[in-house]
């Protein structure tokens, strides 16, 4: 296939770790202070989301998820050869989110780094940037990160999606560590103007339901398509199947579209109790299931980014699985359940909508 | 003593989110299928009319009659290029002027088409632009939007003639129904009146489902003299009739809110011209930019008494198989509604009628057919009556 070539050496996943703040707030109270229809979350498909604390970003985050992952992985931190955090909400517009990781951690100084931003699939695209470095030996071990806390002006529609939270992915070439296998991968990309920031805009525009069909239904069944294509394989073959997640109906329909049942999803779709994690979104799925799945398991993944473009990747659950992802770390839907709920006027503090004047300011 | 004209060829595009085209595309697509439709070769074309409400504000393109000419390849013709302008008028206007330069021995051939894209811009452009056909001083200046001075007709209705809810939602369960035997509507599926019911408020009395999509779409219909007309097609529809009002802008210096005076003044000219009478109509169709519209035209039109357009519409008559089936096409709330198309989609979906080409939809022994093309709150409105020769 043009431009998406098999990799040489085969790399896998041998280390994970899903981090998402405790603080919620509900569809329901969005829609009550602007005086929504009370049915606008439930037509989303989203009953609450995930809300950063004051003292949380993308930073912080990334390193909640990245020490689970070297946790799992039993892996010193001296073994990453290279970072990549893929975030839409970097905390600084120039200067790498990625150093402050690595010197969390431990990792570095001999280490590639860069941040990444593609919109929601910049954790995806850092994960594919690992698996070259690692199949071609130029790395070890490599540490793949999406995070985020994205944005939504007050009162649009994507306020009542945007949340936030990291996952981290560690990419190793050693079949003995791996916990799961990545048998392929495939790309999908256009310039497909749906969703955007410019630099100094504090929230995002959009383009309304042209983000649906030309956008992400279009880019994810491609590139599921061509995923399938490749493998040669069809939906009954996985196990489980995580979807770019913008909102709780979105990835419903297109894995009906595309052949998957509702049986295959359940464990990948966070979005209706945690919102759109924007990068991390269809890691944390993984993250997820990865929690769930058993060894010999298929799982399929297919991410999505504004701008536009997707990520697919073909993935076997190992035997290391089940042994592996009880290293001392807790399982994501444990983490989930511990949750502080916030009423409007306390989140509309915590992300910045209303600012207190500075001191000596009548 | 003006000539006969008739219309010998149509071309429509699909109605709906038509991301993938342009306004120019979308017009191209429309006009050349209605050339192909007929015998006529660009080259015989007289007059170009295009109607279009916005298409600076959607798109930043004006002079778009001149650019149909040249997306078409035709720019080397010269020939006289116009675009007609009456908010959801614009299409039967245009369709009007051709009929006129043809009626008026001035052309022999012309092509009339209507374009409008809608969803280039986010929905709260849509609005603001749509309502640019209100009365900016005394309507919009005061924060009357177009579907609140609807409603504003919707409500008197209820209270003076006992119009009830359901009626109105019937209107559009039925074009929905028609709509769906529709290959270029919109909409192609059917709606349960409890859907429409519960579809969220815009205006009250009226919903979400009262109300036409924004959407892209184009449509084109080539007219010539009736006596040349068997050169071009088998098929030639006349058009018998062709009348057009006008009223005061504002909602507010009518006598009325629960008729179109504009359309009354239309329908009495198209139908004296083709010498019938409402009962002789065997297909309607019947601008319903929103659900009380269809009842306001069918009571204008002298279809019913004033009043019993919604009693009309619950008993089953204005649905295909009935005595007066009304919009066959899906009417603008299925088949969708981009503004400047619509008045010549209308005219399209009769000669299809009447040439008894419309499939499943089709209205059996349909001979004459109306369409009413209505711009602004009833500001604006044409009338053409069509006849299979």
């Amino acid at each position: 296939m043009r431009g998406t070539v098999t990799q040489g050496a085969t790399t896998g996943i041998v280390g994970y770790g899903a981090y998402v703040p405790p603080y919620r707030i509900r569809a329901e109270e969005i829609s009550r202070v602007w005086g929504h229809d009370a049915k606008t979350g439930a037509s989303l498909n989203i009953i609450e989301k995930s809300v950063p604390g004051v003292d949380e970003d993308v930073a912080t985050m990334s390193v909640e998820a990245a020490r689970q992952a070297l946790l799992r992985a039993r892996a010193p931190p001296q073994r990453i050869g290279a970072i990549y955090v893929g975030s839409e909400s970097h905390p600084y517009a120039v200067k790498p989110t990625g150093t402050i990781v690595a010197e969390a951690i431990g990792a570095g100084p001999e280490l590639m780094l860069a941040d990444y931003e593609f919109a929601c699939k910049a954790g995806t695209a850092a994960i594919q940037t690992c698996m070259g470095l690692a199949a071609s030996n130029m790395i070890d071990l490599g540490l793949a990160i999406g995070a985020d806390t994205s944005q939504g002006a007050p009162g649009d529609a994507l306020e009542y999606a945007a949340s936030a939270g990291a996952a981290a992915f560690l990419i190793g070439r050693d079949p003995d560590e791996f916990l799961a296998q990545i048998d392929h991968t495939v790309s999908y990309t256009t310039d497909t103007p749906d969703f955007w920031r410019r630099e100094g805009q504090r929230y995002p525009s959009h383009g309304e339901r042209f983000t649906g069909t030309p956008a992400f239904f279009k880019h994810v069944s491609a590139c599921a398509e061509r995923l399938m294509q490749k493998a040669g394989t069809e939906p009954g073959d996985y196990a489980h199947a995580v979807f770019h997640q913008p909102n709780g109906k979105f990835p419903r329909n297109v894995a009906k579209q595309l052949g998957f049942g509702d049986e295959q999803i359940g464990a990948g779709l966070l979005a209706p109790q945690i919102g759109n994690t924007y990068s991390a979104a269809v890691l944390l799925g993984l993250a997820n299931i990865l929690d769930e799945a058993k060894p010999g398991q298929r799982v399929f993944v297919c991410g999505y980014g504004s701008g536009a473009g997707s990520d697919a990747f073909d993935i076997t659950v190992t035997k290391r699985i089940t042994k592996a992802r009880n290293h001392g770390v807790p399982k994501l839907r444990e983490l989930l359940a511990d949750t502080v709920q916030l009423d409007y006027a306390t989140y509309a503090k915590i992300r910045g909508k209303i600012a207190a004047p500075e001191k000596g300011v009548a | 003593m003006s000539r006969p004209v008739a219309i010998v060829g149509i071309g429509l595009t699909r109605f709906g989110e038509r991301w993938e085209s342009s306004l120019r595309n979308l017009i191209t697509e429309a006009g050349l299928a209605a050339l192909q439709d007929c015998k006529v070769s660009g080259e015989e074309i007289d007059e170009l009319y295009v109607g279009s409400m916005s298409p600076g504000q959607f798109t930043n393109q004006e002079l778009v009659a001149p650019l149909v000419l040249d997306s078409a390849g035709l720019a080397d013709t010269h020939i006289p290029t116009t675009r007609v302008e009456g908010a959801g008028a614009s299409g039967g206007l245009a369709l009007r002027q051709a009929y006129l330069s043809i009626a008026s021995g001035h052309a022999d051939v012309a092509i009339a088409g209507g374009v409008e894209k809608m969803t280039d811009v986010p929905e709260k452009d849509v609005t603001r632009i749509l309502g640019a056909a209100s009365d900016q001083e005394w309507e919009a200046f005061i924060g009357a939007t177009d579907p609140a001075l609807h409603a504003l007709i919707a409500r008197r209705h209820m209270e003076k003639y006992g119009t009830s809810r359901e009626q109105l939602g019937l209107v559009a369960v039925k074009n929905h129904k028609h709509g769906s035997l529709n290959p270029n509507a919109q909409f192609q599926k059917e709606v349960s009146l409890e859907t429409v019911l519960q579809s969220p408020l815009i205006s009250d009395p009226l919903r979400v489902f009262d109300t036409a999509p924004a959407s892209d779409g184009a449509a084109a219909v080539v007219l010539a003299a009736l006596d040349v007309a068997e050169s071009y097609t088998d098929r030639p529809i006349r058009v018998s009739g062709s009348g057009q009002g006008s009223d005061y802008v504002s909602l507010a210096a009518r006598q009325t809110l629960t008729s179109f005076a504009a359309t009354k003044h239309a329908a009495e000219r198209a139908f004296a011209q083709a010498k019938a009478q409402p009962k002789d109509v065997d297909v309607v169709e019947i601008h319903d930019s929103y659900t009380i519209n269809e009842i306001l035209g069918i009571e204008d039109l002298g279809f019913c008494k004033p009043g019993a357009g919604g009693v009309l519409t619950e008993t089953g008559a204005t649905a295909i198989g009935g005595d007066l089936p009304v919009n066959p096409s899906g009417g603008l709330k299925a088949r969708g509604h981009p503004i400047g198309a619509t008045g010549i989609a209308q005219v399209a979906e009769l000669v299809s009628q009447l040439r008894g080409q419309a499939g499943s939809r089709q209205v059996r022994g349909a001979k004459r057919g109306l369409a009413l093309n209505t711009g602004g709150t009833g500001v604006v409105s044409v009338v053409h009556i069509l006849e299979a020769v």
